[in-house]
């Protein structure tokens, strides 16, 4: 949590939230960088996971950043037809929908998992998908997904005793 | 008493199944109670908890639990069997992976309980009488252990020596299981005593699996069908084999049905469902996204599907609330 001075000079608590991002080597990793060497100013809440392509992120990368604590996961990919592998980018894009109807059931809202499509120059772009998925998922609030151990501590005492 | 080692088993959060499979050894029962002494079975013999509270820390040589953990009952057991036994065996896929009953994860107890006895159609409870944990009349005072809003499975809950899975264990598997206890020769703690290779490995169709899988509409067992003969993923079925363990000798496949899952993932796998679910997605026939979204759809329960044993021990256990 950051502090920010409002307008009548009272501080009050922003939500940011915690992002991670899964970016493939030869496209949205270079637009994030291009980014930085343009000097291009976004949310500092994405934590960049470098990947050689979008295509590797396993399912459970995505479950495993939403348990210890990320309140949306980003993936960034070169466009259709631009994968470097030829079709790791399509493999992406169909396990994303059927990996976010699961999360849907799991009741974790669509705006925390978002795919985008990032070449090497489109680093306005990526601000601009930062930025939004950031304002998306402060309107959201946290996610809640606990560690559980502590859930059960907090049940357990509730337990009847003979 | 005898010298022979000493054997319990336990049911918690689970249908009797496994039990029956423990009666499905057929004659070979009577090797196993030769071999050894059984002091405790609630769904056989007439034994009492406090008859195991008397046995001495450690006595029982193993201990076979079978059933996940959703009442504060359960979580008692499981913690004084675990301190009068020596090795503990999750026993079936509930005290594996959760199992079934592990679904309820999808809910809480409030939810649950509304729907058993509030809001089914089929139901008859006019005065609304909900379960409770207390309960007094005429100066009794009774107790009923209470539930928990989320399933575990029993090594969430104790420390758990071997697993034997399946839903529920074959008989071949338990006795193979009760053969190596009793060799003395243990395999690591934590093993699963099965083959740690995917089922489609000993699947009698894996020669019919094409070289390249492309669905573009999965169907459901009862939507079509289905050939005998052909991988039933090449069907369009969705069929758990990629993801899960062998040793089941592909039963569910012989009777024409696709596999579910319930043998769990092997031991390079963390989470089935998502390993399931990236096998399937990466098969569809399709790289236009609303097309891939619609043929995608077609999954009508895709935690039901991909996780219909192991939701609890999936990496994130259960379905979260907004706000809670």
């Amino acid at each position: 949590m950051s502090e920010t001075t409002t307008t009548t000079g009272a501080t009050t608590e922003r939500f940011e939230p915690k992002i991670v991002a899964f970016f493939c080597n030869w496209c949205t990793y270079l637009a994030a960088d291009l980014a930085g060497v343009s000097r291009i100013k976004y949310s500092p809440n994405i934590r960049t996971i470098r990947l050689m392509c979008s295509g590797r992120v396993d399912p459970q990368f995505v479950l495993d950043a939403f348990a210890k604590g990320a309140d949306g996961v980003l993936i960034g990919g070169c466009h259709p037809g631009d994968c470097h592998y030829e079709s790791g980018n399509y493999k992406t894009l169909r396990r994303f929908h059927l990996l976010r109807a699961t999360l849907r059931a799991l009741g974790i809202e669509d705006e925390r998992f978002r795919l985008e499509w990032l070449s090497a120059s489109e680093a306005d772009p990526l601000k601009v998908a930062v930025n939004d998925m950031v304002e998306r998922l402060r309107a959201l609030g946290p996610l809640n997904v606990q560690v559980p151990e502590e859930a059960f501590a907090e049940v357990g005492e509730e337990v009847a005793v003979p | 008493m005898t010298d022979k080692p000493k054997v319990a088993f336990y049911w918690c959060a689970s249908c009797g199944g496994c039990e029956e499979s423990v009666v499905d050894l057929a004659e070979k029962v009577l090797d196993v109670v030769a071999a050894v002494d059984i002091v405790f079975w609630p769904v056989a013999l007439d034994f009492k908890t406090k008859d195991v509270e008397a046995m001495a820390d450690g006595s029982i040589v193993a201990t076979f639990i079978n059933g996940a953990i959703r009442s504060t009952e359960q979580e008692e057991m499981a913690h004084l069997l675990r301190r009068k036994s020596q090795v503990i065996i999750a026993f079936g896929a509930c005290s594996h992976m959760g199992g079934v009953p592990g679904l309820a994860n999808l809910s809480d107890c409030e939810g649950m309980l509304a729907t058993a006895y509030r809001d089914s159609p089929s139901l008859v409870n006019p005065g609304g009488v909900m379960p409770q944990t207390r309960y007094q009349e005429n100066g009794w005072a009774v107790s009923l252990p209470a539930l928990y809003d989320t399933v575990r499975t029993l090594d969430q809950v104790i420390d758990v020596d071997y697993y034997v899975p399946g839903c529920a264990p074959t008989p071949a598997l338990l006795a193979k299981a009760v053969e190596t206890l009793l060799s003395g020769n243990l395999p690591p703690k934590g093993t699963v005593l099965a083959p740690d290779i995917a089922l489609c490995d000993e699947c009698p169709r894996k020669a019919s699996k094409p070289e390249k899988l492309e669905i573009s509409v999965f169907r459901r067992p009862h939507e079509v069908l289905l050939n005998e003969e052909e991988c039933l993923l090449a069907q369009g079925v969705l069929c758990m084999g990629p993801a899960t363990r062998a040793g089941c000798e592909a039963v569910c496949v012989k009777g024409n049905m696709p596999c579910t899952g319930c043998f769990g993932p092997t031991s390079r796998v963390k989470d089935q469902g998502a390993k399931a679910l990236s096998a399937f997605a990466s098969t569809v026939a399709s790289n236009d996204g609303a097309e891939i979204e619609r043929i995608v759809g077609a999954i009508a329960d895709p935690v039901g599907t991909l996780y219909r044993y192991g939701l609890p021990a999936s990496i994130l256990r259960r379905r979260y609330v907004a706000g809670s």
